[in-house]
């Protein structure tokens, strides 16, 4: 196993062992003790497991995992921020469904095989995304009522 | 023969119709690669909650069957599996198809699926209610036992490394005890506003589900699919029925395995596929033949994978722990309608849980007449760029996930388990253990306290949980599927004895 790949596995239980270490002080410490008395239990496990998970990383045994390979995270990146801005942001400061119009066509934009340099694909792109934000509209706010935050242009 | 009385109710219009759309709906969704059965019947949910109890969970039912043996259409005309549940198929099928043999690999695919399904079903039908009147012997200390075995037996089974599965069960526990605490009413470990009512469980089954998908899809980049597409050519249904009449063995062999498979909890049917189709080739005096487009191949994957669904849901029936993934899911939809599984199930809705078995029969024929037709269809489908398809499920993602209580809360809940999930699984961790654990968590919770309350009037906390024949037999039933599962996994590691394929940022 290369240095690299141990880290990869290092940094993910390294994590989960803190967050471990951290619910099981929070449960042992916080007031009133009837409230913590089923997470005192659930922590007790969940920072043995995770400390033998973090030790076993550490000792280079841990195996199974693909980790995540530089082409992997180069072709994720973009996707996962967008993502991260339409959900976080966008979708409550533009309203659902110009933030999906927008994160959608992006996305469709970023990841779509066929080539930028050609006006056919972009309109494809543009029919597929009105005819997806369509269908999301009839589904969810006139079949299903569900009444989302104010648009910002309507 | 309870049952029978319920039949009609499948037969009204509404009923009946969301049978239809589920199993349509389902075939095509089952056969788009990177949809599984498990993510499609969570992006469902949602489309649930304005329906009444019993029709969403026809609803649910049908894209559940009909979703894994939709999964045979993109594996025999595409090579991709479109479920964990179809990578037998693809041996046998995909042969077949290249052979000029596609429609009849799908007939026999669908044929097969059917007769496996209903017979799961039926199983489904005898075994419940004897099980669920065996549940009211259950006290609080036997329900928390239980619960925990749910988390362990899903969690050592499941995974690849028993201690990360086992891992990954404590932290949905854990976050199941995220909110307020019902009894004390005291807050626990609420970070963050969005977490003050707790978390939303069918948030977090769509985040857990379909955001890694998601993620998946966008680390593949901007590849075209690249994928050749076989030309299916007609053949007579009859001759098909004639070869799945004549292919017994592998019918029998196929049916019986995936119905065994099916009622151990935490084993899916990848394994119920892959064992059936091993045990085919076996017993098959043309076992030569396995692996170069031999029918029977086909019939004992498809049969065995089907047949899996009825029996996968006799422990969450009864006893609250689900025979598979897409159980648990199934479990959530029960639950947000205020359905609790169990004897009070069988006792209290029984128009419920009838009506919703029986269209789970009705629906292996629906599925089976359908599929025929589908199959066409579903293989365009299943050529939609993956681009299309992770922007689609995303937007899916988020509106689901609001439409829950239109809290803007549940959106970042899901996405934030969504991503924490994608990361997680690719260091050998699992959606389901987790899943278990934030479903199963209360009524574990719920059960220990309650527990402890009796305890502390009668004999103490620890001979209350650890004594009594239940008790114990739950206890070594939780402490062997550990064993067993180390072990294997220690076998495995030795057999194999080469490092998993590791790689670099």
């Amino acid at each position: 196993m290369s240095t690299m790949s141990r880290t990869q596995h290092i940094i993910p239980s390294g994590i989960i062992f803190a967050v471990g270490g951290w619910i099981t002080w929070i449960s042992y410490t916080q007031e009133p003790a009837e409230a913590f008395l089923f997470p005192r239990l659930i922590s007790t496990a969940f920072v043995l497991l995770a400390g033998w998970t973090f030790v076993k990383a550490l000792l280079g045994w841990s195996k199974i995992g693909s980790g995540i390979t530089r082409s992997m995270a180069i072709n994720l990146f973009p996707g996962l921020v967008i993502s991260l801005i339409y959900v976080f942001w966008a979708a409550k400061a533009l309203g659902f469904y110009t933030a999906s119009a927008i994160g959608f066509f992006v996305l469709l934009s970023l990841y779509d095989p066929a080539p930028h340099s050609e006006m056919k694909s972009w309109i494809k792109r543009g029919v597929i995304t009105a005819c997806f934000v369509a269908v999301m509209y009839g589904v969810f706010a006139m079949l299903l009522k569900v009444y989302t935050p104010r648009e910002i242009l309507f | 023969m309870e049952f029978i009385y319920y039949f009609g109710n499948v037969f009204e219009p509404v009923a009946f119709m969301l049978l239809l759309v589920g199993t349509i709906g389902g075939l095509i969704l089952g056969a788009t690669p990177g949809l599984s059965p498990t993510m499609a019947v969570a992006l469902l949910i949602p489309f649930t909650f304005h329906l009444e109890a019993v029709q969403g969970l026809i609803l649910l039912g049908a894209a559940y069957t009909s979703t894994v043996a939709g999964g045979a259409v993109s594996a025999i005309l595409l090579k991709i599996p479109g479920a964990p549940a179809n990578i037998a198929t693809t041996l046998d099928g995909h042969t077949m198809a290249k052979k000029g043999e596609g429609a009849k690999a799908l007939q026999l695919s669908f044929l097969a699926s059917a007769v496996g399904g209903v017979f799961g079903v039926l199983l489904l039908i005898f075994l419940t209610p004897l099980l669920a009147q065996w549940a009211l012997a259950f006290g609080p200390s036997h329900l928390f036992w239980l619960a925990i075995l749910g988390v362990t037996i899903i969690g050592s089974l499941d995974s690849a490394s028993v201690v990360k599965g086992l891992l990954s069960g404590c932290i949905g526990l854990w976050l199941a005890t995220i909110g307020f605490d019902d009894i004390m009413g005291a807050q626990r470990f609420i970070f963050h506003d969005s977490l003050g009512g707790g978390i939303n469980i069918i948030a977090a089954l769509i985040g857990l589900f379909a955001i890694p998908q998601v993620l998946t899809m966008f680390a593949k980049g901007r590849q075209g699919d690249g994928v050749e597409v076989i030309t299916v050519q007609k053949h007579s249904i009859k001759d098909a029925i004639k070869i799945l009449l004549g292919s017994k063995r592998a019918m029998a062999i196929g049916t019986s395995v995936g119905s065994i498979i099916g009622l151990i909890p935490g084993v899916g049917g990848q394994i119920a596929g892959l064992v059936a189709y091993d045990q085919s080739k076996k017993f098959s005096p043309d076992r030569e033949k396995f692996g170069t487009g031999h029918p029977e191949g086909v019939i004992a994957a498809e049969s065995a994978n089907n047949a899996m669904v009825g029996p996968s849901l006799v422990p969450l029936l009864t006893l609250s722990i689900p025979g598979s993934p897409t159980a648990a899911v199934l479990l959530g939809g029960l639950l947000i309608h205020g359905i609790f599984p169990g004897s009070d199930l069988f006792d209290n809705h029984p128009d419920v849980a009838w009506t919703f078995i029986n269209s789970m029969l009705i629906g292996q024929v629906l599925m089976c007449i359908f599929g025929l037709y589908v199959a066409g269809l579903a293989a365009k489908v299943a050529q939609v760029p993956q681009s299309v398809m992770a922007a689609v499920v995303l937007g899916l993602s988020v509106f689901g996930a609001y439409s829950v209580q239109s809290s803007m809360g549940d959106v970042y809940v899901m996405m934030s388990l969504g991503v924490m999930m994608f990361f997680l699984e690719r260091f050998g961790f699992s959606a389901a253990p987790l899943v278990l654990g934030l479903i199963l968590g209360p009524i574990a919770e719920a059960n220990f306290i309650q527990g402890s309350m009796i305890a502390s009037a009668t004999d103490g906390v620890g001979s209350y949980f650890l004594s009594g024949g239940l008790n114990i037999i739950l206890i070594g039933t939780v402490v062997a599927s550990i064993i067993y599962s180390v072990v294997m996994e220690l076998r495995q590691h030795r057999i194999t004895n080469t490092p998993n394929e590791e790689t670099q940022v």
